[in-house]
């Protein structure tokens, strides 16, 4: 009996319809001119969207003193304070979170061949979950600045973790092996997190608000630092793209026109762990963005990595802020973290995707 | 070296038992000893950890005098003790876990996927929302401790399954279920309810949040035989029905068309397996909360122990009944604080699973 996982194998030999394979694999816009108009409307939604999310709050703020406050440094008063000090440096995390979860969903479904790879299948979240648990109770840190490094460091043992494991048994690194690893890693680290949680209500108390991913309360030396891997992960991710093009047709077909697979999959999961493990550290385990965008990009460009990949970028920055709008917007005068918004959209999409007949036949 | 060019063909050993065969008259059939014998041992071994387990705690009782209080020839104090405090707990831990072996054994051969369990089905995240939405909304923190004695929050945790379990049979439906389809829809349906269950965790007084951390994780704390007589009820009916579905499993197993022409239908057959596992997991976790690991890791066990090539049910219930039991020993007597139940199945669980993987991949169920 073959082994059938919770994540589809590989599409490779599998029989697919190509008539429409052909029909579907082109996108919506075809042509680089095309393409790069396309880039360009996505690029002005995403000033929009930043428009939104640096005008739109619990205090409501009318857009000519927005205006005046971004453009006159000296201009006085609570809300220009409220402008520069809480809302840019969101909008400007949002939009680096964004980016890193958008480029490594599109990077993880392209090394997995898999429509519902997510990087979160790495152990990212749990990695970083059970690092900063530790954090709160055996350190005492319970700031979100101060929970940065101990979630990125969790985040990348847990990745490590993971692809060692994951790779170790026979076959070696296959997309089915690391999701159980990743699944069976995750589990015993949760674990460790529950034993800490439920022995100690002082950790829970500040676990509980970071474990649900949000943009809030976050300053601007936080963006700092997570830039420079974000900035590295970005690198590696266009230098990427085309061995993951080639890797499409196939691991043995790739390695036939001289592209070295290793090295293509080790530069993409080190692409994968820093873009997550830094969006994690930033404002904490955010899903659905790398499941959803790459789908949206796709249906826009076609299988093209060199494509996929600036899109899926834009795209993620305009779901992730738009959901970080909606939060502040649906249950004022509280807030509703943006980590929960996605789940509660993307959980349709999702469901909406393994409904669609072709998938469940992978 | 990449994967791919290093993949040497070491096949593995299946030596085939040579099968003892019986016949009576026209009669005949293959009896696999093994099979056979799993149960027995396994229900032996629980009643010996459940007598173990009775008799320790704050107030030590020796095994015999367990033995002879539950034959009803001990004395008034040790009666007390046993009965009213102990003996729930116990009999609340061995029927969850029976509960959890057999949907555990029933979902992973239905849907021929070694980590498909009421866990990855969403509806522990089902249950845990509305739990978690009784303990955080119904009240101050001095209701919660009381609402996690009653059965106000069995009552809510029992609906939240269950609708859960509704809303995913009827989105994963398309002329008849898919195993595949199911658990990807599961898997959607968890990551709302676990969104909803941080959420109301952020907006929560920290005393409720802790005890509904304590609830989130699977505890058999403070049970009593308020929980264990609606869950023993359930199972009444849910078990017999359970092993009576075996045969149709079997012949599942070699896929629509094949069992189409054998005479069952498959519609309805899906359909039933999927009810009784799914109502099997909405009681357990119902009475005890999510306890993790034991639905998924103990069929696998079972299949092992027993051989053959899906789960054994009886046996993976007896199982799961063994493990909750003998974890909460564990956590009660072993580890220096007293950890629930739930958190000491994962840690037997999870590494197993790991151990699986690193061995290699053998093709389970």
């Amino acid at each position: 009996m073959p082994q059938r996982a919770v994540v589809p194998a590989a599409a490779e030999g599998t029989p697919g319809d190509s008539a429409a394979d052909d029909q579907r694999s082109r996108g919506l816009l075809h042509g680089a001119a095309t393409r790069i108009g396309g880039l360009w409307l996505l690029l002005a939604l995403t000033v929009v969207v930043c428009g939104l999310s640096i005008a739109v709050g619990t205090r409501a703020i009318g857009l000519g003193t927005v205006w005046q406050a971004l453009t006159d440094n000296g201009f006085p008063g609570d809300e220009a304070v409220v402008i520069r000090e809480l809302r840019v440096p969101r909008t400007l995390l949002g939009i680096l979170v964004g980016l890193s979860l958008g480029v490594a969903g599109a990077l993880m479904q392209g090394h997995t061949r898999n429509p519902l790879g997510d990087p979160g299948l790495l152990g990212v979240a749990a990695g970083a979950s059970a690092a900063v648990v530790l954090a709160i109770f055996v350190l005492g840190v319970t700031t979100p600045a101060g929970y940065v490094w101990f979630a990125f460091g969790g985040a990348l043992a847990g990745s490590v973790a993971v692809f060692a494991i994951g790779s170790s048994g026979r076959g070696g690194a296959t997309p089915v092996s690391l999701a159980l690893a990743g699944a069976a890693l995750s589990a015993l680290l949760y674990a460790l997190v529950r034993a800490v949680l439920v022995s100690d209500s002082q950790t829970l108390d500040s676990f509980r608000f970071w474990v649900v991913g949000s943009l809030a309360g976050r300053d601007a030396s936080i963006a700092w630092q997570v830039l420079p891997f974000i900035v590295v992960g970005l690198v590696l991710a266009v230098v990427n793209a085309p061995a993951l093009n080639l890797l499409g047709l196939g691991e043995d077909v790739a390695r036939g026109l001289g592209q070295n697979v290793l090295l293509a999959r080790v530069v993409g999961i080190a692409s994968i762990t820093l873009l997550t493990g830094a969006a994690t550290a930033a404002c904490g385990p955010i899903g659905f963005v790398g499941l959803v965008v790459p789908h949206v990009a796709r249906a826009l460009t076609g299988p093209d990595h060199r494509w996929l990949i600036p899109y899926s970028a834009l795209l993620g920055v305009i779901l992730l802020l738009t959901a970080d709008v909606v939060g502040r917007i649906v249950v004022r005068p509280g807030e509703l973290q943006v980590g929960i918004v996605l789940a509660l959209v993307g959980a349709p999409f999702f469901i909406a995707l393994v409904r669609r007949k072709r998938l469940v036949g992978l | 070296m990449t994967a791919g060019g290093s993949i040497t063909t070491r096949s593995t050993p299946q030596h085939v038992d040579k099968r003892r065969t019986v016949r009576i008259g026209p009669l005949s059939g293959v009896v696999r000893t093994r099979q056979l014998l799993l149960p027995v041992v396994a229900a032996i071994a629980l009643v010996l950890v459940s007598a173990v387990s009775i008799g320790r705690g704050d107030y030590p009782i020796g095994l015999l005098d367990v033995l002879r209080t539950l034959v009803g020839a001990g004395d008034q104090t040790q009666q007390f003790i046993i009965t009213e405090l102990r003996a729930p707990r116990i009999v609340v831990g061995a029927l969850v876990g029976l509960a959890l072996g057999l949907s555990g054994a029933l979902i992973q051969t239905f849907a021929r996927n070694p980590l498909a369990s009421p866990d990855t089905l969403g509806i522990n995240a089902g249950a845990s929302a509305a739990a978690v939405a009784v303990i955080v909304l119904g009240g101050g923190s001095s209701a919660a401790a009381g609402l996690l004695g009653g059965l106000g929050l069995q009552v809510a945790a029992l609906i939240g399954a269950l609708l859960t379990a509704l809303l995913i049979f009827v989105l994963a439906w398309d002329k008849g279920v898919d195993g595949y389809r199911l658990v990807l829809v599961g898997i959607g349906l968890g990551a709302v309810g676990y969104a909803v269950v941080d959420w109301l965790l952020t907006r929560s007084d920290i005393t409720d949040a802790a005890a509904a951390t304590v609830w989130l994780t699977g505890s058999l704390n403070a049970r009593t035989w308020d929980q264990a007589w609606p869950l023993a009820l359930a199972l009444l009916v849910l078990v017999p029905v359970a092993l009576a579905l075996s045969r149709v499993l079997g012949v599942l197993q070699f896929g629509e068309d094949t069992a189409r022409a054998l005479g069952i239908r498959v519609g309805r057959a899906q359909a039933t397996v999927v009810l009784v596992a799914v109502c099997l997991a909405a009681a357990a976790v119902a009475a005890a909360g999510p306890v993790q690991f034991v639905a998924l890791v103990v069929p696998q066990v079972a299949v092992r122990l027993a051989g053959g090539s899906r789960p054994p049910l009886l046996a993976s219930g007896l199982l799961g009944a063994l493990l909750v039991v003998g974890a909460d020993l564990l956590a009660r007597t072993v580890l220096p604080v007293a950890l629930p139940v739930g958190i000491v199945t994962a840690v037997i669980g999870a590494p197993y699973l790991l151990w699986l993987l690193v061995r290699g991949r053998r093709s389970i169920t």
